[in-house]
């Protein structure tokens, strides 16, 4: 009953959206108040519904509804409560509505926030937004509907994908899709912004904080998956350039685009029409990475069971939002201002080179993805682009992105002196230096793509510190130096500590793709294998039941040259439901290096106790990877926090702005 | 009036979704077999359980799948528990007949200098009936491919290897490997239920 209850309050969201979308853009643009004041409420009305029809399905997976067609095929009476509260988006019906029900948060979310903003606009903001979920609604309800009925109901379900079954994919999607569906705003205002004909500062400085939250998602999302593969798959990597991940990475590099650029247009009013067109593409690309996802164009390990139904309604969705946002762009972008003049050597050509440097990057990743269809379409064979070559065409581009990196922070607005900027530079340029001399010794041996790696990630780090404190004493006056980079503003510390996140991630990189080792060794109790002046010692297996696997579990010590320093339990594990066995790596994870051993396969089949082939691996600085990204994303969140996006001020001063055009 | 230089993305729009909406036709898992769409090859083994010989053209009419295995074969006893529910789930329309694959020539182990012809059926006999008795037999019956000639023909190159055949005996899909719950209810079951519903003239 309750499933019913759900589903009717889904089907009522749709008209909800759809006429809140219509009437209020329509009333913004005629000017009709009674009209545009429907946002408002139909936004609320939009996340009370689809709330109320997710709680309904969470229920239903709860209470074991195994009549639930959706229900019986991810979930299991065994299943632990909290994979059954994730399972609600283990598959792609679920994951969809908890995509909707996002899309309706930040709907919400920009309603409540957004009460300093002229009417009209808000409107426009609002009233797209509901659009967009308006034709999520329909796909969930037109093609992929999680609350149809079994009949007769199933008595037990299938079961959760076992890959599912972990903290690390219980979090990730979520953060994902709070990334991908967060663009939807930046990119609402991007198009009410179009719509009134104003991109202006206020239009820039309103957008920064939605699209930083976003990016912040996303980022956080991203790592959390790299996290995952890393300690889940086994295989010692952390990104593979499969298709998904690349339709998660391609958002993400326009997202930082769009930051600097938004930057840019907010303090200067400068690249206004690429910001709206950078914005416009961000939240299209999240798009078309649910196409790919979704659709089954690609083959990759996260597709979903595809069905054509779902592709054709996406792409025909996709290529309405995309289209009618080019159209609107072509029609506005000629009548807006160039925005203020800048001289060649000034931050306003520097960030400029940084986002196209960044647009580039992502089409190459683009490119890279797409390919396979493309080669496919002139039918000349079916082809899988991997690594070689995003790490040919990708990475080189990177290198002077992370040069300009270390340099923007230095470069004023406007114009520079280039001799000033590089009398600065002299010092983080000797430490970079001398650090890709040295640095590369400490794991043995100098070589060219280690010592790059090193000479870009001190660059940064050094700049980023040198600037912030020469920053915070030039402002201190008569207080001390500390109390000084206290008062700087939060946006300035969260710059530089998402920079050093940068730098982070670069050394981690580096020294992880040059200096990590790994071994396959077959092993039998007793014996040992060394890697890197670790020893494992194999002491047995064992058989460990689980809830609803059962697991054979190695027991391994580990030591370093002959000092004990732990015990590691890697784990095979046998799902009920699933004929894949799951490998559970054991890993001593610490700050400058993991070490970790896998279990591959028991040579005879017929002896889990007897000898198994393992595979052990030696990460240096790996954990740096994901240390960075959170380093990254706290950046952004201090960023986020600064006080002039804060209500009470940035209103007065908006109003001033909005007053004087 | 649209300027030239927005003309491109226009261009690009449009080349986009071009491209994806003819990649929404094609299925990029699908490996080409030359097998596809053409009559399952004919042969005639004897069969495990009562020996008596068996050929394809008895299956004219129906839609059925062929099944490789072998007890040496690691890969399906991953899949085994698979078929078994399968059979028991529609056993009556869509039967599984099953391909024993070099049971005997196939496991490095065994010495095949040592057997002669009868010592090597009796082996294979033996062999995998306790395989199907401790596993359960999803199978209406298996054939016995001793020396591999037939598994040759379909082009066997990895065991466990399943192929749908259609009512006019036309080979429509080939499964390379263990058949993945997500294969089945993607590919096979859909397939076997639209094969099945056309008339066998077709």
């Amino acid at each position: 009953m309750l499933t019913e209850i759900g589903h009717f309050s889904l089907i009522l969201a749709f008209p909800v959206a759809l006429f809140t979308g219509v009437f209020s853009l329509w009333g913004a643009q005629t000017g009709r108040l009674a009209w545009t004041s429907c946002a408002k409420s139909g936004a609320l009305a939009l996340f009370f519904t689809v709330g109320f029809a997710y709680l309904c399905l969470t229920l239903a997976f709860v209470n074991n509804d195994f009549s639930v067609r959706y229900v019986a095929w991810h979930s299991n009476s065994l299943l632990p409560l909290v994979y059954r509260i994730a399972g609600v988006w283990g598959g792609h019906e679920g994951s969809l509505l908890l995509w909707l029900l996002m899309l309706c948060g930040w709907t919400l979310a920009a309603r409540i926030f957004s009460r300093s903003l002229p009417d009209a606009l808000r409107a426009r903001i609002l009233g797209v937004l509901c659009l967009i979920a308006a034709g999520f609604l329909l796909f969930i309800l037109l093609t992929s509907n999680p609350f149809l009925r079994l009949f007769p109901g199933a008595a037990e379900g299938r079961d959760l994908n076992p890959m599912l079954q972990d903290p690390g994919l219980v979090v990730h999607p979520p953060l994902l899709y709070m990334g991908y569906v967060g663009f939807s705003v930046a990119y609402a205002f991007a198009i009410a912004a179009l719509l009134a004909g104003r991109l202006d500062a206020a239009w820039a400085r309103w957008s920064r904080p939605w699209t930083l939250a976003a990016w912040i998602f996303l980022t956080l999302g991203i790592a959390c998956g790299s996290w995952w593969a890393y300690y889940e798959l086994g295989w010692g990597g952390w990104w593979f350039w499969d298709p998904v991940e690349n339709a998660s990475f391609m958002p993400w590099l326009i997202g930082v685009a769009l930051l600097h650029s938004l930057a840019a247009t907010e303090k200067r009013g400068c690249f206004k029409n690429w910001t709206a067109f950078l914005a416009i593409l961000a939240f299209s690309l999240s798009l078309l990475g649910t196409f790919l996802v979704r659709s089954g164009v690609l083959t990759s390990v996260h597709a979903f069971a595809s069905d054509p139904a779902r592709g054709v309604f996406i792409l025909i969705f996709l290529a309405v939002v995309l289209g009618l946002s080019l159209l609107l762009f072509v029609w506005r972008a000629p009548s807006v201002g160039l925005g203020g003049r800048f001289a060649l050597f000034s931050r306003e050509s520097f960030l400029l080179a940084n986002n196209v440097l960044l647009a580039a990057a992502g089409g190459t990743v683009l490119l890279g993805t797409l390919y396979p269809l493309i080669v496919d379409a002139w039918n000349a064979g079916k082809i899988s682009v991997g690594p070689p070559y995003f790490e040919a065409v990708f990475v080189p581009m990177m290198w002077p992105l992370l040069f300009l990196l270390g340099v923007i922070p230095f470069v004023r607005w406007k114009e520079t002196l280039w001799k000033n900027t590089a009398s600065d530079l002299r010092l983080p340029f000797v430490a970079a230096l001398a650090a890709a001399a040295a640095l590369p010794f400490c794991y043995g041996a100098w070589n060219f793509p280690s010592a790059l790696g090193f000479f870009f990630a001190v660059w940064i780090f050094i700049g980023a510190k040198y600037q912030f404190l020469r920053q915070a004493s030039a402002a201190r006056g008569k207080e001390s130096l500390l109390r000084s980079c206290f008062r700087q503003p939060l946006s300035f510390w969260g710059m530089h500590l998402a920079h050093v996140g940068v730098a982070v991630f670069v050394a981690g990189v580096a020294v992880v793709s040059v200096f990590s080792e790994e071994k396959d060794v077959r092993m039998a109790a007793g014996d040992t294998v060394e890697i890197s002046g670790y020893t494992f010692r194999f002491l047995g297996m064992r058989e460990m039941p689980g809830v609803n696997y059962s697991a054979w579990q190695g027991e391994m010590e580990l030591s370093r040259q002959g000092r004990f320093l732990r015990r590691l339990f890697p784990e095979k594990r046998f799902y009920y439901s699933s004929a894949m066995p799951m490998t559970e790596a054991a890993i001593d994870s610490g700050f400058f290096r993991d070490v970790y051993v896998s279990l591959g396969e028991p040579l005879d089949r017929a002896r889990p106790d007897g000898e198994w082939v393992a595979r052990v691996y030696y990460k240096p600085l790996v954990n740096w990877i994901w240390g960075g990204c959170f380093l990254m994303a706290l950046g952004g969140i201090l960023a986020m926090l600064d006080r002039r996006y804060r209500r009470s001020r940035f209103s007065s001063s908006l109003r001033r702005e909005s007053g004087s055009c | 009036m649209l300027k030239n230089r927005y003309l491109w993305l226009f261009v690009g729009f449009f080349a986009l979704m071009a491209l994806l909406a003819v990649g929404l036709t094609r299925d990029p898992r699908e490996i080409p077999s030359p097998l596809l769409g053409k009559p399952a090859p004919a042969f005639s083994l004897p069969r495990l359980d009562s020996g008596a010989p068996f050929s394809p053209e008895e299956m004219k009419g129906r839609v059925w799948l062929l099944n490789v295995w072998a007890s040496w074969c690691v890969s399906c006893r991953a899949e085994h528990p698979l078929l078994v529910r399968l059979a028991r789930e529609r056993r009556e329309i869509l039967p599984i007949i099953g391909l024993n694959y070099k049971e005997a020539r196939g496991d490095a182990s065994l010495d095949m200098e040592k057997l002669d012809e009868t010592a090597e059926r009796r082996l294979i006999e033996e062999r995998a009936r306790q395989w199907l008795d401790t596993r359960g037999d999803p199978y209406v019956f298996s054939v016995m491919d001793a020396d591999g000639r037939v598994g040759m023909d379909y082009g066997v190159y990895g065991v466990p290897e399943t192929y749908l055949i259609d009512k006019g005996g036309v080979i429509r899909f080939k499964q390379i490997g263990p058949i993945t719950p997500e294969a089945l209810e993607r590919d096979i079951l859909p397939l076997a239920e639209k094969l099945r519903r056309e008339s066998a003239a077709e």
